[in-house]
């Protein structure tokens, strides 16, 4: 995943610094751009996201609020419609439970009962995901809560690339944005990122690995585990998995999802989200309902197990979808 | 503790007869607004939940007078009068209560859900209390641009008892905001009354406990309200920092045009229909030595003119298109929930 355009230098960055590089390039780019969120500021944030940002803006664009979520939402809402593009974080993304009527109603709702005449540019940063020993109150990945609000847009990003060209492509946005980053993602993964300015379109998914048997549908966490997976079928059982990148959550990608069903003819959705409710349900409805003749199989969800996601090691593991569960479901349904 | 502002009688509203005027004129334009919005819902011509604020225009007019072009309001969804002040078209407000076509928000929500952006209203949720956040966001924008405007955000008795009232209030007091909290209070929450919603006299006495002042004031008496209102205003705008004024006042009819209100004690609700803020107004223009049977057949006159011209548009004006329905959810793009946004930025990278 060499981004190197030419003439330009490539600059290897984690996932983290990616999130931390678009931060510090839009806030460079549109004055109008400012951060707000808990210990954001000093501390440059709980995992070190907004690190820099204080002293390269000052405390009146890079803001500590109180433990507040409604407050943080609902003040990038009022900040928002008045032409600001606020940046706000959500510590961890379980919290923005105390955040979600704000999100869900003032924000989500703007434009429509303004009849058109008003914009919410407004992302809200939420850091999701398990497998860090967080248990159940940071851990959690809610973005089907969100994913069927229509008025926001909901994104995933599983690489570095993505994280900054999604993030900047979000700021840029005038509608309100839920940005899931994948904690676990934070210092695993690397990339060499072009320097300068690049964007990832909201609403498209990328083919990450092409392939001829069955179709991986995966985003954020699981994209990397299903890569894995993909590697393994395909030297130990000589199977061709196609892995599908969602990226974007809202508005899905309808035509991406249709092409991989179609030409694979077998569908496996694969997210760390929990099963019921989860964004595969839909996904595998699309697929039925609009490829039903090109399936040679049932649309397959691998997700995390229906309950929360517990601390102790081996419930965790238990729960958590992984790359031997991904390389087992890819070969049951291969074989159906 | 907040204090008793109330009847002190403001001296600069010696030389402003025209104002008095106009101030006497709007209240007299909300009532009426109100009174044929209570009576088009009783004719079927509005439908839905409506939410009379019939007895508060006096702090509706008198907050919103002394604020400018570009200030930012939230008001509560019992505050038509806000709407009115800020200069929203009564013809759009009235189509807007309709569900018309031309309403503000092309009838996507009822009542005062939709707002003016451009005559700096914002369309509340029903979640009350969310607005006063929000005020706080419009009010940072302010501060961060280093902009003379200040936020208003009006909330009710009852909304008082939620966290982001709390959330708003706190934060509005760390970062100094330029935001004016303005609450309403009518006694009843629905049909909770005031003893059962908090232990405390005042809201306002709440301010002190977010660092800035609270200011009791008798929500009916224009005169008052208008003289507080410009002296904490003027020293928001001046950098002073936040301010609370709570308006003691009374709703004369049910929660909704649906409620009889049957929990409230008659003796109660007659006591405060005589605190009227019309005639308690018309006293003070007769003092000033306004002719007040003249002005008052002429302010008759012109309100009535107004609103029948916007009952006569949101009359005209048809309904919205069915599938407009599927409109306006995200800005930038027409119809089609989930399909890829015209809006979105920037270009497919080379990979």
């Amino acid at each position: 995943m060499v981004g190197a355009l030419s003439g330009n230098l490539a600059m290897e960055a984690t996932y983290l610094k990616a999130i931390n590089q678009a931060l510090h390039e839009e806030m460079a780019r549109d004055e109008n751009v400012f951060v707000m969120g808990e210990d954001v500021a000093e501390l440059g944030g709980a995992f070190k996201v907004t690190e820099g940002l204080l002293t390269a803006f000052g405390e009146e664009r890079v803001i500590d609020t109180p433990i507040s979520e409604s407050l943080i939402v609902g003040a990038g809402v009022g900040a928002a419609v008045l032409g600001m593009r606020p940046v706000v974080e959500m510590q961890f993304a379980d919290f923005i439970s105390c955040g979600f009527d704000q999100i869900v109603n003032t924000a989500a709702t703007l434009s429509y009962r303004h009849g058109g005449k008003a914009s919410c540019p407004m992302v809200v940063r939420a850091p999701s995901g398990a497998g860090v020993h967080g248990a159940l109150f940071h851990s959690q990945n809610p973005e089907a809560w969100f994913t069927r609000v229509p008025g926001l847009k909901v994104v995933a990003p599983a690489t570095a690339y993505d994280a900054k060209g999604l993030l900047k492509s979000a700021i840029r946005d005038d509608n309100p944005v839920i940005y899931f980053e994948h904690k676990r993602l934070y210092r695993s993964i690397k990339e060499d990122l072009p320097d300068g300015d690049f964007t990832v379109p909201l609403g498209k998914a990328e083919v990450r690995r092409e392939g001829r048997d069955l179709s991986i549908i995966t985003y954020g966490g699981t994209l990397h585990q299903s890569l894995d997976a993909a590697r393994i079928v395909e030297k130990e059982d000589g199977l061709s998995v196609e892995v599908l990148d969602l990226r974007t959550l809202l508005p899905l990608d309808r035509e991406a999802i249709l092409a991989t069903a179609r030409r694979t003819g077998k569908v496996l959705v694969v997210h760390e989200d929990r099963l019921t409710g989860g964004i595969g349900g839909e996904i595998a409805a699309i697929v039925a309902d609009e490829a039903f003749d090109y399936l040679d199989g049932p649309v397959r969800r691998l997700a995390a197990l229906d309950t929360h996601v517990p601390f102790a090691p081996p419930l965790e593991e238990f729960v958590l979808p992984n790359t031997n569960k991904i390389v087992e479901a890819i070969r049951n349904l291969a074989a159906y | 503790m907040a204090e008793q502002d109330g009847s002190a009688a403001p001296a600069p509203v010696a030389a402003r007869a025209a104002q008095d005027v106009e101030l006497y004129y709007r209240m007299k334009l909300v009532r009426a607004f109100e009174e044929r919005v209570s009576r088009l819902h009783r004719q079927n011509k509005i439908l839905g939940g409506v939410y009379s604020g019939a007895g508060q225009e006096a702090l509706v007019v008198g907050i919103c007078a002394p604020l400018e072009p570009g200030d930012f309001t939230a008001p509560l969804h019992r505050d038509l009068g806000v709407f009115l002040m800020r200069g929203v078209d009564p013809g759009r407000l009235m189509a807007q209560l309709m569900g018309k076509e031309t309403g503000l928000s092309r009838g996507k929500d009822s009542f005062l859900h939709g707002g003016d952006i451009a005559h700096g209203v914002f369309g509340s949720s029903s979640m009350l209390g969310s607005s006063l956040p929000v005020a706080c966001g419009a009010a940072l924008k302010f501060k961060i641009k280093r902009e003379r405007h200040i936020a208003v955000a009006f909330f009710g008795e009852g909304a008082s008892s939620r966290g982001d009232v709390h959330e708003a209030m706190n934060f509005a007091g760390v970062q100094k905001l330029p935001v004016l909290f303005v609450c309403e209070n009518n006694r009843y929450a629905y049909s909770t009354p005031f003893e059962k919603q908090t232990s405390i006299e005042n809201i306002a006495d709440r301010a002190a406990a977010y660092g800035f002042r609270g200011h009791v004031c008798p929500g009916n008496d224009l005169l008052a309200v208008v003289g507080l209102a410009e002296r904490v205003i003027d020293s928001i705008r001046a950098g002073g920092g936040p301010g609370l004024i709570e308006c003691k006042t009374y709703r004369w009819r049910g929660h909704s045009e649906h409620d009889p209100a049957l929990y409230r004690d008659q003796e109660e609700l007659l006591e405060w229909e005589s605190r009227d803020p019309i005639p308690l107004f018309e006293f003070y223009l007769d003092k000033r030595g306004h002719d007040i049977n003249r002005l008052r057949a002429e302010t008759d006159e012109k309100v009535n003119t107004t609103i029948q011209a916007a009952v006569d548009f949101a009359d005209r004006s048809p309904y919205p298109e069915p599938e407009e329905a599927l409109e306006d959810l995200y800005v930038g793009q027409g119809a089609a929930p989930g399909a890829p946004s015209a809006a979105v930025n920037g270009r497919r990278p080379i990979r």
